[in-house]
């Protein structure tokens, strides 16, 4: 009996059983409208060919895909730190670090790797 | 299935303690779904990182900027945008318990889902055909890991998408449907943030000089 009070009462002001605040259209539309945005902005940078230096448009671009991911991750994923007492929160930013130290660890030893061991970089009277 | 994990924490009278928690708020299997999705994130975190050193490896092949068609990604992008706002469309229709509402939505879905698929299947038939396979050069090895594994997922979804409409047309919006609604909501969104990656990265940073 006190499992179906419970149960009543906990329909009545949440319809899905995530924890997760209801999803509204207004949070949907926000979503999208923003992702038009900041998905265009790149494409057109890089067609259009809007800076001459490569390493700044490829910096422009990661920062319009790091904000795009934010909206994807708080309107589309509805994250935020509330959500699953917060669990969410924190395994997500354990994941995060993990692919920082993967992306940036990965680029950073094989970069230098190519720079001293390529044999064509090499001296190579110094091999046998 | 979250019945399996719920049992070793219930104790002796688990299967009471179990429909009590059925209808809790705080039911683990969106988290487990969430810790799913962060393990997927990771195995993406490597592909990103192998396509990052050897995405400049073109053994004299071709490079990016030579077999890329940004136009063509871009339809792919809008199409799979298309499909997570549809997706949402569909959420909110079973929030306010329509369920033919959700099953169209959730129709519309997949079937930019199969648009997204199709046009990513023409690109690597494209470039199978003019002599730019995985086996040309590590360039090309790792693109094709990479944009293949998260079409794989896509095709995944889409086999979910077309399993969960047929679940919903025979049992109607019940608890536990409405909870792999939301799982399938998850991965879907968690697509589109691994594909910015993937557009922004491999294509858009691929065409640059």
């Amino acid at each position: 009996m006190s499992a179906h009070d419970h149960d009543h009462d906990h329909h009545g002001h949440d319809h899905h059983d995530s924890g997760h605040a209801p999803s509204t259209l207004k949070g949907y539309a926000t979503g999208f409208i923003l992702s038009v945005i900041l998905t265009a902005i790149p494409f057109w940078l890089v067609m259009g060919k809007a800076f001459n230096n490569s390493s700044t448009t490829a910096l422009v671009i990661l920062g319009f895909a790091a904000v795009q991911i934010v909206v994807h991750m708080v309107y589309f994923l509805h994250m935020n730190a509330r959500s699953e007492g917060g669990w969410t929160m924190l395994a997500l930013i354990f994941t995060l670090v993990l692919v920082v130290i993967t992306l940036s660890g990965s680029l950073w030893v094989m970069f230098h790797m190519n720079n001293n061991m390529m044999p064509t970089m090499h001296d190579m009277r110094v091999r046998p | 299935m979250s019945e399996l994990t719920l049992n070793p924490t219930a104790g002796a009278d688990a299967p009471r303690y179990y429909l009590r928690d059925e209808h809790h708020p705080e039911n683990g299997t969106l988290l487990g779904f969430w810790l799913y999705l962060m393990s997927d994130c990771l195995v993406f975190a490597c592909l990103f990182a192998v396509y990052g050193v050897l995405g400049r490896s073109y053994a004299a092949g071709p490079s990016g900027a030579d077999l890329f068609d940004l136009p063509l990604v871009a339809v792919n992008t809008s199409l799979l945008l298309l499909s997570s706002i549809t997706y949402g469309f569909a959420v909110l229709e079973m929030q306010r318990k329509h369920l033919r509402a959700t099953l169209v939505w959730l129709g519309v879905t997949g079937l930019f889902g199969l648009g997204f698929l199709s046009l990513e299947l023409y690109e690597f038939a494209h470039l199978i055909h003019e002599g730019a396979g995985p086996q040309r050069s590590a360039f090309l090895s790792s693109f094709f890991t990479l944009v293949g594994t998260h079409g794989l997922h896509v095709t995944f979804g889409i086999v979910w998408l077309v399993t969960l409409m047929f679940q919903l047309g025979k049992h109607g919006l019940t608890e536990a449907n409405r909870r792999r609604v939301m799982c399938l909501s998850m991965f879907w969104h968690f697509l589109d943030v691994v594909w910015i990656g993937v557009f922004t990265f491999v294509y858009l940073m691929g065409v640059l000089p």
